[in-house]
């Protein structure tokens, strides 16, 4: 390779390793803001703060669901299931995925009795697909699954 | 080594590049003819629905395809960027300025899928989570770099300039791979890996295989058309693309 291109393919993985480097550190020291949310033992635990707008996730526990026979409002239980739980409260439309043993992701504000008071509830897929019979062997006897020929 | 070095060589010279992308072209182009049609039937008709979403699932046939496609699309105009600042050659400009259009157009497409499907399944049509952020980045890097070639008058400093701002983007690219892993994020992790077994029967990645295949072949296809175009443009006052012109134009 002739001296001048040396040169410039030295400066171009220059400026490609600094920048590289440049976002990793921001990227390193915004961390905790790009997550997208607390998990239950962060909610348990204390950690998350009281009223203010956060968003926090788990798994909706099974026979925790209660709807409101009058209105859109409904109650459910967020766990990890590793002994860390926590209540939330939501009065709107749920979305398709949303069921028990299901992820959830809540956004909202804790109140002071740490029970989750959430503005919108977004379900979050997995990368798990299957056709319905195998869902069905799956998760035999588990209860929790759902054909899905509810959906749209 | 010697082979390597002459098509090194020969990639330099328009009139052979114009003339091998013809062939490469059409061979492309019916590959994806074939393949795009019957990845579309067996993955929307044959395939099995998903045990949670349905039907609702048979985005990620357009989906997945249109949102790799976006990233190898980047990742060639970032390596076309770099050829172009060590060794001058003017070939990567052309690819790199001919892919830009065809990359937003499908980041934009994933980004559009993604937010069609997210609206049932997650609830939302838009959230700022790590991974949709950073595809949005890709769009604005492609859109960005386009309007940067626009705004520079001069040939040479607008491919140096365009060509930089592709390599530094290159950064966002395993950014956009890893989002899911590094950080907790609404975006379901990743179906497939190079490693592992997909996490999705073979009836329902059969026919995502096919499509993915199919998009590249597409993409390689529209890719040397225009790169084919653009190079009897810039090269309008040479003998062989006077010749050609008034061939293709006698015909």
């Amino acid at each position: 390779m002739n001296p001048k291109r040396r040169a410039r393919l030295q400066a171009v993985t220059f400026i490609l390793l600094g920048a590289a480097l440049t976002v990793g550190l921001v990227l390193f020291a915004v961390r905790e803001n790009i997550n997208m949310f607390y998990e239950p033992a962060r909610i348990a635990s204390g950690e998350a703060p009281t009223d203010t707008r956060i968003r926090a996730g788990g798994m909706v526990l099974d026979g925790s669901v209660e709807r409101s026979d009058e209105s859109l409002a409904v109650s459910f239980v967020l766990t990890d299931h590793a002994g860390s739980d926590f209540t939330v409260y939501y009065s709107g439309i749920l979305p398709d995925l949303f069921r028990e043993g299901q992820g959830i992701l809540v956004q909202g504000q804790l109140d002071s009795n740490r029970h989750f008071q959430a503005e919108e509830v977004l379900a979050k897929h997995d990368e798990n697909y299957m056709p319905p019979e195998l869902a069905g062997m799956a998760m035999q006897g588990d209860g929790s699954a759902d054909t899905g020929a509810d959906l749209p | 080594m010697g082979m390597l070095k002459t098509f090194w060589h020969r990639l330099g010279s328009p009139p052979w590049m114009y003339g091998i992308a013809r062939p490469w072209m059409w061979g492309f182009g019916v590959l994806a003819a074939v393949l795009i049609p019957a990845g579309l039937i067996w993955g929307l008709f044959i395939a099995p629905p998903d045990y949670q979403q349905s039907d609702a699932f048979r985005i990620i046939y357009v989906h997945v395809p249109t949102a790799i496609l976006a990233q190898s699309c980047y990742l060639m105009i970032g390596i076309a960027g770099f050829v172009h600042l060590v060794w001058r050659m003017k070939l990567a400009d052309v690819v790199l300025q001919e892919a830009l259009v065809i990359g937003a157009s499908l980041t934009a497409l994933a980004l559009i899928t993604g937010s069609v499907w997210g609206r049932p399944m997650w609830g939302t049509w838009w959230e700022w989570d790590a991974r949709t952020t950073s595809m949005l980045i890709l769009l604005f890097l492609y859109f960005g770099i386009y309007a940067l070639r626009e705004a520079i008058p001069r040939p040479d400093s607008r491919a140096r300039a365009s060509a930089l701002l592709a390599v530094v983007g290159l950064i966002n690219i395993p950014i956009i791979k890893y989002s899911v892993e590094w950080w907790r994020t609404l975006h379901q992790p990743s179906t497939f890996s190079m490693v592992e077994q997909p996490k999705m029967p073979a009836e329902m990645y059969l026919p995502l295989l096919v499509l993915v295949l199919g998009f590249y072949a597409f993409m390689g296809a529209v890719l040397l058309a225009r790169i084919r175009v653009e190079l009897l443009n810039r090269e309008s006052g040479s003998s062989w693309a006077q010749a050609e012109a008034r061939r293709l134009l006698s015909s």
